[in-house]
């Protein structure tokens, strides 16, 4: 599913979902929140999380082989309503996480799978190999409102409409232009390197995490409203 | 504290004095009184330019006065005072019938920022100054006028999270490559100058005050709707 290690100031969520292809189905979902409400639950000022995972894949989508394992169309389309609440779920713990997040993305993320790094704050990403798909279009599904709002709050103008307009397998050196990711590296060594230090770079300042999350959440004002997720202020400034 | 010129066509607004220009419930209240005079002047070919003395544009809310009020709960509720006595300065700019430049000569800090970001054009020197959002360094949150100005003015999500994530001091060379100012050039009376070139070329094509405010007004839906700023539907055709 996943796992969480601590390294000093450092959380590394490691991605293992189901089977090579790191897929998301509720059970793989629910464990990955867990492991958010681990490190919430154990964060200070100065922490950091960073994402990664191994191998060809960083997460290819839901567990389709899971959804369509029922007896009916209808049901197929109940799980799959499912692992897209879970989904939603998982990417509110995210924009909540008090703490600043990297993704390092080393393998392919497509369809849902490109969710969970773009709910980072700071995205890095293999130059060589992997690419970020966003294939509803090219599936025939639309891609309900709400994560056309989380979409949005990313990216904006052409970037936008080719990420999600244009079935387009997108590299890392083409995200970096479009200011979708924010460095790219060689090999997967390389970039899971370059996102820890990026993250203890971030821990070093120690920044409230309550109002550092309370802060990004203002930065996806469109997708937490559509959500009915409160906002709350803090008002007393420490110097 | 603050005083209004009028050259022409051109209507010049200064924070005067050496210091921070700091707001406080004075200064904003001077603000608005002469925002109003501008609004009340205001003809076909007015300009507006708001313009600083001394090394700061404006270093934001006053935390001393905040902070005079002797308990943290005392100093929040003076600075969401600020926040709110604000906003009708935001608003007053975001409807006034006339082009506005702001001429930034000198650090622009939170709310320094937030009022030179309310202008249409923005014009920064590339020496000296810097935008700087510390929110997040200094643990307060953001209104949420505040936020939805950030993210109708500022079309890139990066620049959006560094500014409010990672509390960048962006220098000028860099506020004019990610598109945050229109220009930034090397010294004060470049500054100064440039602004008044872009204000006479703006005066002279004569534009409908109120037609111009309207338009403008649609262009930051989100951020009118929060001010709490009407639309009306003008049908004055020049041909």
């Amino acid at each position: 599913m996943c796992s969480l290690e601590k390294r000093g100031n450092l959380f590394i969520l490691t991605l293992t979902g189901k089977n090579v292809e790191h897929r998301l189905n509720p059970e793989v979902l629910s464990s990955i929140i867990s492991a958010l409400s681990r490190a919430k639950a154990d964060s200070t000022r100065g922490s950091a999380l960073v994402t990664v995972s191994h191998g060809k894949f960083f997460c290819n989508g839901f567990d389709l082989d899971w959804v369509n394992a029922t007896g009916s169309k209808q049901e197929a389309q109940q799980r799959f309503d499912y692992s897209l609440d879970c989904l939603t779920q998982l990417v509110q713990a995210f924009i909540s996480l008090p703490m600043p997040t990297v993704a390092a993305v080393t393998g392919h993320a497509a369809a849902a799978g490109v969710v969970i790094p773009l709910c980072h704050d700071y995205v890095v990403m293999r130059r060589d190999r992997g690419v970020l798909y966003v294939n509803d279009l090219e599936m025939g599904l639309k891609i309900p409102e709400l994560y056309m709002a989380f979409f949005r709050a990313k990216t904006s103008g052409w970037a936008l409409r080719d990420l999600v307009l244009r079935g387009l397998k997108i590299k890392g050196e083409e995200l970096l232009k479009m200011g979708i990711v924010d460095a790219v590296y060689d090999g997967e060594e390389g970039v899971i390197n370059a996102g820890m230090k990026m993250a203890d770079d971030l821990a070093r300042r120690k920044w409230d995490g309550e109002v550092y999350a309370e802060i990004r959440k203002g930065l996806y004002s469109e997708f937490c409203g559509m959500l009915g997720i409160a906002s709350k202020a803090i008002g007393t400034p420490k110097f | 504290m603050c005083t209004l010129e009028k050259r022409g066509k051109l209507f010049i607004l200064t924070l005067t004095g050496e210091d921070q220009h700091r707001f406080n419930p004075d200064l904003i209240s001077s603000l608005l009184d002469l925002l109003s005079q501008v609004k009340a002047q205001a003809t076909c070919g007015s300009v507006l330019i708001t313009q600083a003395q001394g090394k700061f544009f404006s270093y934001g809310f006053d935390l001393d006065w905040a902070q005079a009020a002797g308990s943290e709960r005392g100093a929040a509720k003076r600075l969401q005072d600020m926040a709110d006595l604000f906003k009708p300065v935001i608003a007053t700019l975001l409807s006034l019938p006339m082009p506005t430049i702001a001429a930034i000569t000198g650090h622009a800090v939170a709310a320094g920022f937030t009022l030179a970001l309310s202008h249409d054009y923005l014009i920064m020197r590339k020496d000296r100054g810097i935008l700087w959002m510390p929110e997040v360094d200094i643990a307060v949150t953001l209104p949420d006028y505040i936020n939805a100005l950030f993210k109708e003015k500022i079309g890139d999500a990066s620049v959006r999270r560094d500014l409010f994530l990672r509390g960048l001091k962006m220098k000028g060379d860099e506020a004019e490559k990610r598109g945050v100012v229109k220009a930034a050039y090397d010294g004060e009376a470049e500054v100064r100058e440039a602004s008044v070139c872009l204000a006479e070329n703006l005066g002279k094509r004569k534009w409908h005050g109120e037609v111009y405010a309207e338009i403008r007004k649609g262009l930051y839906p989100q951020l009118s709707a929060i001010l709490g700023l009407s639309h009306k539907v003008y049908a004055i055709a020049r041909l």
